[in-house]
């Protein structure tokens, strides 16, 4: 048997997902016992004030007393259902001192993150189990909103302003990130990944940046690259038709762009549409603009290098 | 030769006997297409919102087929967007604001009032050939490229897109003063049109409900046509109101969408609360108890209505202090909504209940409305807010008050009101088999919606996580219940027009005031101006011939 707090509510990875749960499983019960109420007073009515033959319904008379209890008498319930629910709200919502910063920017469809050193990372951030870390977000287009239901918070990712949320992570593994606003065709795309782990293993990564495992040939850490850049929101690599042109047989080949001319798809025109994309516009593709990305040259190879096995 | 003294006789305008019934008083598609009678152009609003709540019906089923695998199941990723936005759009916009308003109110109102027509037959009429248009404009959007935005047109994805949003918005935009329209007639045919011993303490709930609907629609809808029309500007000249790029502020779109928007949800929720109120009265033989205190709960919807919109930006990044705010006006809508259940539900007790179809819409009504209230309290807590904004947790709580509430309302009014407005019955039988669909489809449907969505699956996803594949099959397998329930109900009804038996005056047995005149009324709605000497649902005081089923 499931018990309800586990079947209704993802697994709680930060500190202040236990006091949320608790909220939610109070009004959960609350609300249950509520509705059985009303519905067994509704079911015994049915049955025991059926209409019978010469039985007539007993005309309403006036109850002010029962009128005004069941009118004021919520209001005690719902000040304390407001006061609960605003003190873990601003609770969750102060960073604690020395929280670390990170950056985390929305784009149309993928999520950059950035540490406090300068080092930025696509779709995936490594976190240290127990440290408080606060989040401060915004969007490089439209909205987005930052969404980590393991710390049962969220918060919109709105062009111009800086939004923050704060938890700290408590548990190692990996805690999902979505984008919970709407925001075009590869929305349900636009998934990031946090990965906890122990405060020694943060401090090494740190120390020595993200490298391609050991052993993974050029063409698999392209692979890798394609999702972990989310390349995967706009270029499939299968042919089938997404917001920019497909992968599939495009190296080699003679590009038609939108202002008439045309190009060959080489080492030179993958690096200038992954540092610089605005250069030059594939014909039919000019709708949705990519954003630049800042890769280093062994891991722009390694995409090309999976790029020419997309036959 | 003196001055020709032979008279030619004038046309004589053709005046049809106002006793006649009224679906008989005059014949030809013209004599309805440019009826004055508030019964013909209610028939056509019904006519109307049950075609577009058929084509958002579509576009709901479609959207739940594509997610009931991973991946692609029918759809590509626009085209999944353009289908849940145009369900949401064609519902709101072209089904459940005119609903029971327009559809229903416009035969019932005047009638309850015991007035021959609503204050302003023309303005009537006009209303709803704007609705049409606006409807044309919907209609243009959808067939060229259609809207990817969600029905709320977010700034700035709303300005990028490269989607059909200025039709669509006009559209919404033009709809809007059908309903201000029909706000405004209400709102005199109720104060000026009463007929003689109407009071206020005897109007039928159905009328305080659509009184307070319609100072909704007259005082909110204007904020909507300004934010949309703003929005169209925006679009057309880069004016910078909403887009950053431009100097805008998207969170100031938020906050007048949903000044209208949040008004609007109870432009939706009070009629069909409402309607229950006449259902219920009718099918216990019992007056609604606390009568007055029920009535103000509606007027006082109306009003909170205007004081809580901020609780849809919660996550917006507006500040702590606003959130604060409105959280604690939210709870206060409890109150109201709180006065309702438990009235009805007292309401029953001692009363001599029968369980016909329009009765099982109603109690599905109190059962599924105060799921839909209470899963409310969670989305007014803000910590608990936080984790289920813009999760299916949402999708399935407005769905509950939406469809649990407002559409059953819509339906139950429907079953209840048919003999009236066509004269025929329809099978019980058939009805309850489509009660029963309906039902069991809708929880299926949703429930599986809250689960998901508590878990944390965001809405508006074309694609999901693998844990989440088991509670979308099940929802769109209780999608296809529910679809199969509403086409059960539409043949019902089509036979009924077919080959019915006819109705008596007043199948139900009912007191109110509806029922006391001819089956299906007559063109003038009474043969005499009625006098009105006791409540609608003064059982008590009926003449056993006022309750004659026969």
């Amino acid at each position: 048997m499931v018990s309800p707090d586990n079947f209704q509510l993802p697994e709680q990875l930060s500190t202040g997902a236990a006091e949320v749960d608790d909220l939610y499983m109070f009004v959960y019960w609350f609300s249950l016992i509520f509705t059985a109420i009303i519905v067994a007073v509704m079911i015994y009515c049915i049955v025991k004030f059926r209409r019978r033959p010469g039985v007539k319904a007993e005309p309403v008379g006036h109850n002010l007393v029962m009128e005004l209890v069941w009118t004021f008498g919520p209001v005690v319930f719902i000040a304390i259902l407001f006061h609960l629910g605003f003190k873990v709200y601003v609770h969750n919502a102060v960073a604690q001192e020395g929280a670390m910063e990170i950056r985390a920017r929305g784009r149309q469809w993928l999520w950059e993150f950035q540490y406090p050193n300068g080092s930025t990372a696509t779709n995936e951030l490594k976190l240290p189990v127990g440290k408080p870390v606060k989040f401060i977000i915004s969007s490089d287009d439209v909205l987005h909103s930052f969404y980590v239901p393991g710390a049962r918070l969220k918060r919109d990712a709105v062009p111009g302003m800086y939004t923050n949320i704060t938890f700290t992570p408590t548990k190692l593994g990996p805690m999902q990130v979505f984008c919970a606003e709407y925001c075009g065709t590869s929305h349900s795309g636009m998934l990031a990944m946090i990965e906890v782990m122990t405060p020694e293993a943060f401090q090494k990564f740190l120390d020595e940046g993200d490298k391609p495992p050991a052993g993974t040939s050029p063409e698999e850490y392209g692979a890798t690259l394609y999702k972990k850049n989310a390349c995967n929101t706009c270029h499939s690599v299968d042919g089938s038709k997404m917001p920019g042109p497909t992968w599939k047989g495009l190296w080699g080949k003679q590009e038609q762009m939108a202002d008439g001319s045309t190009v060959q798809v080489d080492e030179n025109y993958v690096k200038e549409s992954i540092l610089k994309p605005q250069a030059k516009i594939a014909a039919g593709f000019t709708t949705t603009q990519m954003p630049p990305f800042t890769l280093k040259d062994p891991q722009i190879d390694a995409i090309i290098a999976y790029m020419k096995t997309l036959k | 030769m003196g001055a020709a003294t032979t008279t030619v006789p004038r046309a004589q305008p053709h005046h049809p006997d106002p006793n006649e019934n009224y679906l008989k008083a005059e014949r030809g598609i013209m004599s309805w297409l440019v009826t004055l009678d508030h019964k013909r152009i209610g028939i056509m609003y019904l006519i109307s919102v049950i075609l577009a709540f058929a084509v958002g019906g579509a576009f709901a089923l479609g959207v739940r087929l594509e997610l009931f695998s991973r991946g692609r199941t029918i759809m590509d990723a626009d085209q999944y967007n353009r289908a849940f936005t145009l369900h949401g759009v064609v519902m709101v916009f072209l089904f459940i604001i005119p609903s029971i308003p327009a559809a229903l109110g416009n035969f019932i109102l005047p009638i309850q009032l015991g007035a021959k027509d609503v204050a302003f037959p023309r303005l009537n009429l006009m209303s709803y050939y704007i609705y049409v248009f606006g409807a044309c404009f919907a209609l243009y959007s959808m067939v060229n490229g259609a809207v990817d935005t969600g029905w709320t047109f977010y700034t700035p994805y709303s300005m990028r897109t490269a989607s059909s949003v200025i039709p669509m918005v006009l559209g919404a935009f033009i709809m809007g003063f059908s309903s201000i329209l029909t706000g405004v007639n209400f709102l005199v045919t109720v104060h000026k049109l009463r007929a003689p011993g109407q009071t206020w303490t005897k109007l039928p709930l159905f009328i305080w409900g659509l009184y307070s609907t319609s100072i909704i629609q007259v005082l909110a809808t204007p904020v909507l046509a300004i934010t949309l029309l703003l929005l169209c500007l925006e679009r057309f000249l880069g004016l910078g109101i909403f887009d950053p790029k431009l100097g805008g502020d998207p969170v100031l779109f938020q906050h007048f969408f949903w000044f209208y928007s949040h008004p609007a949800v109870y432009i939706m929720i009070v009629p069909g609360m409402a309607v229950v109120n006449e259902i219920i009265a009718t099918f216990t033989r019992r007056a609604i108890v606390g009568y007055m205190f029920v009535a103000m709960s509606s007027l006082a919807l109306a009003l909170l209505g205007f004081l809580v919109w901020g609780h849809h930006l919660f996550v917006s990044g507006m500040s702590e202090y606003a959130t604060m705010v409105f959280s604690g006006l939210t709870f206060l809508v409890a109150i109201p909504s709180g006065v309702k259940v438990f009235n009805w539900v007292a309401t029953l007790y001692k009363g001599s209940i029968r369980l016909e179809s329009p009765m099982l819409y109603a109690l599905s009504f109190i059962f599924l409305f105060t799921i839909g209230g209470l899963t409310g309290l969670f989305l007014g807590m803000l910590a608990i807010d936080v984790h289920l904004h813009d999760t299916y947790f949402v999708v399935a709580h407005f769905h509950y008050v939406m469809v649990g509430g407002t559409v059953m309302g819509f339906v139950g009014g429907l079953h209840y009101w048919w003999p009236k407005m066509t004269g025929k019955l329809y099978s019980e039988g058939m009805a309850k088999v489509a009660w029963f669909l309906v039902f069991i489809g809708f929880n299926v449907t949703f429930i599986a919606q809250f689960i998901m969505g508590s878990r944390g699956m965001p809405r508006r996803y074309y694609d999901y996580l693998p844990e989440f594949e088991i509670f979308h099959k099940v929802s769109t397998i209780g999608s296809w219940i529910l679809g199969a329930g509403f086409l059960t109900m539409l043949a019902m009804f089509i036979i009924s027009l077919k080959s019915g038996a006819k109705s008596t005056r007043n199948p139900w047995g009912s007191a109110a005031l509806e029922w006391q005149t001819p089956t299906p009324p007559p063109l003038a709605n009474f043969i005499k101006v009625p006098t009105i000497t006791r409540g609608p649902y003064d059982y008590h005081l009926a003449t056993e011939e006022e309750l004659s089923e026969q």
